[in-house]
């Protein structure tokens, strides 16, 4: 373990993403020429650029080791069953894959208030946080200083250059309530692989604005995949509760739970009080 | 595991042994996801965590037994087994965490 230990550190605080694959598990009763190979505790790290270590066979090496591949594009750690020569549907060896993958971005355009309460909560989510916006006066570290990134750019601009960059685990919030910047923002995010696009605004604006993302040539079922109003239905009002529902509802989105979006309620956002 | 690593080094470079325990699978409600980790030296150090408290001190005794024996071992932990367990989950659910040496 210890060379295998050493790198998989080296990985860890280098930021690059890794996998490690541990035997946890062996069936004892396996016996004779078919003996598992398998030792409990081998270890194999697959990193981009190498694999270290060994469970004990090649075929087993083989199989963990696309496996893990698959794994880290999906930020996934779990324990899957082998066969002793990595075959399929069999149960002789359990192997613990964990993942470590750079951790997933948030992109949030408009450099408003809301924007410094997101930026909070998708910071204690461990998220890393670019903040974006086209006017220099507003996007500064100063009013941002949480955010790990703060860019001036047209929001359109910025997302064709990181578009290759987004995956299924990363989100785009769009808070700039402006159809100028919004609108571009959204269907340039729409043509990304990103796992979350959420767009703030009332349910009036957000009529109005997917005329306008009609206009402009989307094709109406991908509407549907556009967030808006963002933010489950928990009767947030502040930036801060606003941050929290925002967040909740890309927690919702990722793991598939059915919760209450704003996007699927009628009638206002925020109900009169009582 | 980030943040166990310095505390990992540091006791290494010391020349003091090192048990890692990772939580490997979670059934039911689970406070901590798979890869969820501690770390204990053989002074009895205890850095990082599996659970919400509820099971760090047994991990902590079968720590102690893998720091001896070498040897790496699979515990369950929680309510819904057969056996009444000594140490559970306050929220029901059950992990296994894996323990082994840093040699």
């Amino acid at each position: 373990m210890n060379q295998v230990f050493d790198r998989w550190i080296e990985c860890i605080r280098n930021s690059e993403p890794v996998a490690i694959a541990t035997v946890i598990e062996r069936d004892d009763a396996v016996e004779g020429d078919q003996a598992l190979p398998a030792r409990l505790g081998a270890t194999l790290l697959i990193s981009r650029t190498d694999v270290q270590g060994s469970l004990g066979h090649a075929q087993l090496d083989a199989v963990v080791t696309r496996d893990a591949n698959a794994a880290l594009a999906s930020g996934h750690s779990e324990a899957r069953h082998y066969g002793s020569a990595g075959e399929a549907r069999r149960n002789d060896v359990t192997v613990f894959i964990e993942v470590f993958s750079s951790p997933p971005l948030m992109i949030i355009f408009g450099a408003v208030d809301f924007t410094a309460a997101l930026v909070k909560v998708a910071k204690i989510l461990g998220y890393h946080v670019t903040v974006c916006d086209a006017r220099a006066v507003f996007a500064t570290k100063q009013r941002f200083p949480d955010a790990d990134e703060v860019v001036v750019s047209w929001p359109d601009a910025y997302l064709k250059k990181v578009a290759d960059r987004l995956g299924p685990l990363d989100a785009v919030c769009v808070l700039t309530h402006d159809h100028k910047f919004d609108v571009p923002a959204i269907i340039e995010a729409l043509s990304t692989k990103v796992g979350y696009l959420g767009a703030m605004g009332s349910r009036r604006t957000h009529a109005q604005r997917v005329e306008r993302l009609l206009d402009a040539g989307v094709d109406p079922p991908r509407l549907h995949e556009i967030m808006s109003p963002i933010g489950l239905a928990i009767g947030a009002r502040s930036p801060e509760e606003t941050a929290v529902a925002i967040c909740g509802e890309i927690i919702a989105r990722r793991t598939n739970v059915i919760a209450r979006f704003l996007r699927d309620d009628i009638g206002p956002i925020h109900p009169a009080a009582t | 595991m980030k943040d166990l690593i310095d505390d990992i080094e540091r006791w290494r470079s010391n020349g003091q042994r090192v048990v890692l325990a990772r939580v490997v699978t979670v059934e039911g409600s689970g406070p901590r996801d798979p890869g969820a980790a501690m770390a204990i030296n053989e002074a009895g150090e205890v850095v990082g965590s599996v659970s919400g408290g509820c099971v760090e001190g047994a991990v902590v005794s079968e720590a102690l037994e893998v720091m001896e024996s070498g040897r790496p071992r699979l515990c369950t932990f929680g309510y819904s087994d057969d056996e009444a367990f000594a140490v559970g989950l306050t929220c029901g659910g059950t992990i296994r965490v894996f323990l082994d040496r840093l040699d």
